[in-house]
């Protein structure tokens, strides 16, 4: 157990769990959101409300079936789009859970106990609603397996020299380890739904998912080490499947995206949105569900420090953006950054700088990084801010390039609205199952947070 | 093992039943110390100083994450390198058929997979999971393992079982209650 270090008053800000927990009552506590609670007219209202919007992506996706990628507003030049902003933002947004779960798991970061289930949840709903992008933006979805590597009558393969392909394993590597570990994490607590549940399908379902866990110490100890061993190859993975995503741009020759600053800078600008997210999620779930004990003004504090850590990298980056396209002295490149703050999507450049790097600058107060409400809506507008990054990286790189005679504008249409919206709407609606159907706090690593779970040997052994 | 006459003892174990970790890190040590060795301690959380207590040192599940990483990146590097050389070679300005650096990022991604699934499978069946029928879920209060209570069971199978003596043994390590565990 790792031992509570002494925060001197002017930056400590509460505990990681309040004191009045015991272990029954955190169990009671988080399990009892899925077990006890009653459906009420909000969940409903928000259920009803995503689905409505998943409708969105729905009707979008059928008219693409039926239509082709013409729908969109994607053309010469700009092939890209919003298919793939949408693609890299959603990723992004995932790569906060990992972090969360895999990361400070290994940096022994015991506050992170009482958030990662949830940003784990996020993550994998995340890279569900990458994925479509990327297999919408095809043209032919229905031949999307043409991307995996088996034995074919056409005798033809992937080209593995290609960013796509490499896209393809790192996503789905992605998506089946980040599930894994989810499940993973969720065994012991499937096994407390199991024993706590008064109802027989419940005890029934929880009990077949929890595969009849019974919290052996010899099943703990594999247990402990499976995590960790998944935890250690989550680390690099998360930083992988960025950096591949990066490399969709970087190994390209197209301004402004042949950069070697791509790789850490989007993976930073992963984490960046990602915590974002996780903050726009948690502190409404934290008020509803009265979870303020187990979420406590601690974790908004970290959360937003993290935020501004990794804003300050996405910052650097810019930075540096604008710094290579001077220092090169490339005519190309530096068209392509004057063309970014000047040009006819000037707008989007500027309002980015105002999201992601003036808008961060206030988490540098205690007093905002504890005010949820604010806390709130400075993540919002990150959000904003990461998804016109992808925006300017995309659209701003390929709308003017080497001649003039080949320059065009993107203009979305309402079909590229309505699939970005309908993937938002998908997100929503899983996370409202998701808080409802599964213990949305790791039950048994809360325990391991509280005085209850010191071990004190009654009488030294002889 | 007698592989004529097995007799089956009637019940599955002794279970007694604790309030804090620290009391069953002791009972287990004391367990252990008194010649026990087919038992176990069920907690509702990891208790890294049971590992000690009762001397768990399996470390399979890292050889087979070990073994399943690195065929991963045996197979995914060589999936890349037959289909470049040998099913689908594509002589281009007579660039290497093998390019071993644009192989870096699939060689790893299939590493991570294989390791990764290694881990959650090796870990879930050396647990014997999926096992829906246990015979300690028989003890009513058993219930509370996965919630707040710590439980020690010495099985009928250890050879130094005998009923009295065990039960009264458990009894001196101060439980909450020690109950029969049907099979």
């Amino acid at each position: 157990m790792p031992q509570p270090v002494e925060l001197p008053d002017k930056i400590y800000v509460g505990p990681v769990i309040d004191e009045q927990h015991s272990l029954a009552s955190v169990s009671d506590k988080v399990g009892g959101v899925v077990l006890r609670r009653k459906i009420t007219l909000g969940w409903t209202f928000g259920l009803l409300m995503s689905f409505a919007v998943l409708q969105g992506l729905m009707a979008s996706a059928t008219m693409l079936f039926v239509k082709g990628v013409g729908i969109w507003g994607i053309n010469i030049p700009i092939g890209w789009g919003f298919a793939i902003i949408n693609f890299v933002w959603w990723i992004g947004i995932g790569h906060a859970g990992t972090l969360i779960s895999a990361i400070l798991l290994l940096l022994n970061q015991s506050w992170r106990n009482a958030i990662n289930r949830f940003a784990e949840a996020m993550t994998l709903f995340a890279v569900m609603c990458a994925g479509m992008f990327p297999v919408l933006h095809t043209g032919r979805p229905w031949l999307a397996y043409w991307l995996l590597p088996y034995p074919n009558t056409m005798n033809l393969w992937p080209q593995f020299r290609s960013p796509l392909a490499w896209d393809v394993f790192a996503v789905s590597t992605y998506l089946t380890i980040s599930a894994v570990f989810w499940f993973v994490g969720l065994l012991p607590d499937l096994a407390t739904l199991r024993d706590t549940t008064k109802k027989d399908w419940q005890k029934k379902v929880y009990g077949m998912l929890a595969m009849g866990w019974r919290g052996s110490a010899r099943h703990w100890q594999r247990y402990e080490k499976a995590s960790l061993l998944l935890a250690g190859m989550a680390t690099p993975l998360v930083v992988s499947v960025h950096t591949v995503v990066s490399f969709d741009f970087t190994v390209s020759i197209v301004p402004g995206w042949h950069t070697t600053i791509f790789p850490p800078y989007f993976v930073a600008g992963a984490i960046y949105s990602g915590f974002a997210m996780v903050l726009t999620l948690m502190i409404p779930v934290r008020k509803f569900y009265g979870l303020d004990d187990i979420i406590t003004m601690r974790h908004l504090n970290n959360m937003a420090k993290v935020t501004l850590a990794t804003g300050l990298i996405v910052a650097y980056g810019y930075e540096m953006e604008a710094f290579f396209a001077y220092f090169s002295a490339d005519k190309y490149e530096k068209f392509m950054i004057w063309n970014r703050m000047t040009g006819p999507y000037w707008w989007s450049y500027w309002t980015l700088i105002l999201c992601n790097i003036i808008t961060p600058q206030f988490l540098w107060s205690k007093k905002i990084r504890t005010s949820p409400g604010i806390l709130w809506i400075i993540s919002l507008i990150v959000n904003v801010g990461m998804w016109l990054e992808r925006f300017v990286i995309v659209v701003t790189s390929l709308h003017r390039d080497f001649l003039p005679s080949s320059w065009g504008i993107y203009i979305p249409t309402v079909w590229d609205w309505a699939t970005y919206v309908g993937t938002l709407g998908f997100f929503m609606f899983l996370i409202f199952l998701f808080i409802r159907v599964l213990p949305m706090i790791t039950i048994f690593e809360l325990r391991m947070l509280l005085p209850g779970a010191e071990v004190k040997e009654p009488v030294a052994h002889a | 093992m007698h592989s004529a006459a097995v007799e089956v003892h009637p019940l599955y174990g002794l279970m007694a039943e604790f309030d804090t970790p620290g009391q069953l890190v002791a009972a287990a040590r004391k367990t252990r110390e008194a010649g026990f060795r087919k038992f176990d301690a069920y907690s509702p959380m990891p208790i890294h100083e049971l590992d000690e207590a009762m001397d768990l040192h399996d470390n399979r599940v890292s050889l087979f994450t070990l073994i399943g990483g690195l065929l991963g990146c045996a197979g995914g590097f060589g999936l890349l390198s037959w289909v470049a050389s040998m099913a689908l070679p594509l002589n281009i300005g007579g660039r290497p058929l093998i390019s071993v650096p644009m192989w870096i990022p699939i060689t790893f991604e299939c590493t991570i997979l294989l390791g990764g699934l290694t881990a959650a499978i090796s870990m879930i069946l050396l647990n014997g999971l999926p096992m829906p029928y246990h015979p300690v879920f028989n003890v009513e209060r058993f219930v509370n393992a996965s919630r707040s209570k710590f439980f020690l069971c010495i099985e009928t199978d250890d050879p130094k079982f005998d009923y009295d003596r065990t039960a009264a043994f458990l009894e001196s390590l101060g439980p909450e209650e020690v109950a029969e565990v049907a099979r």
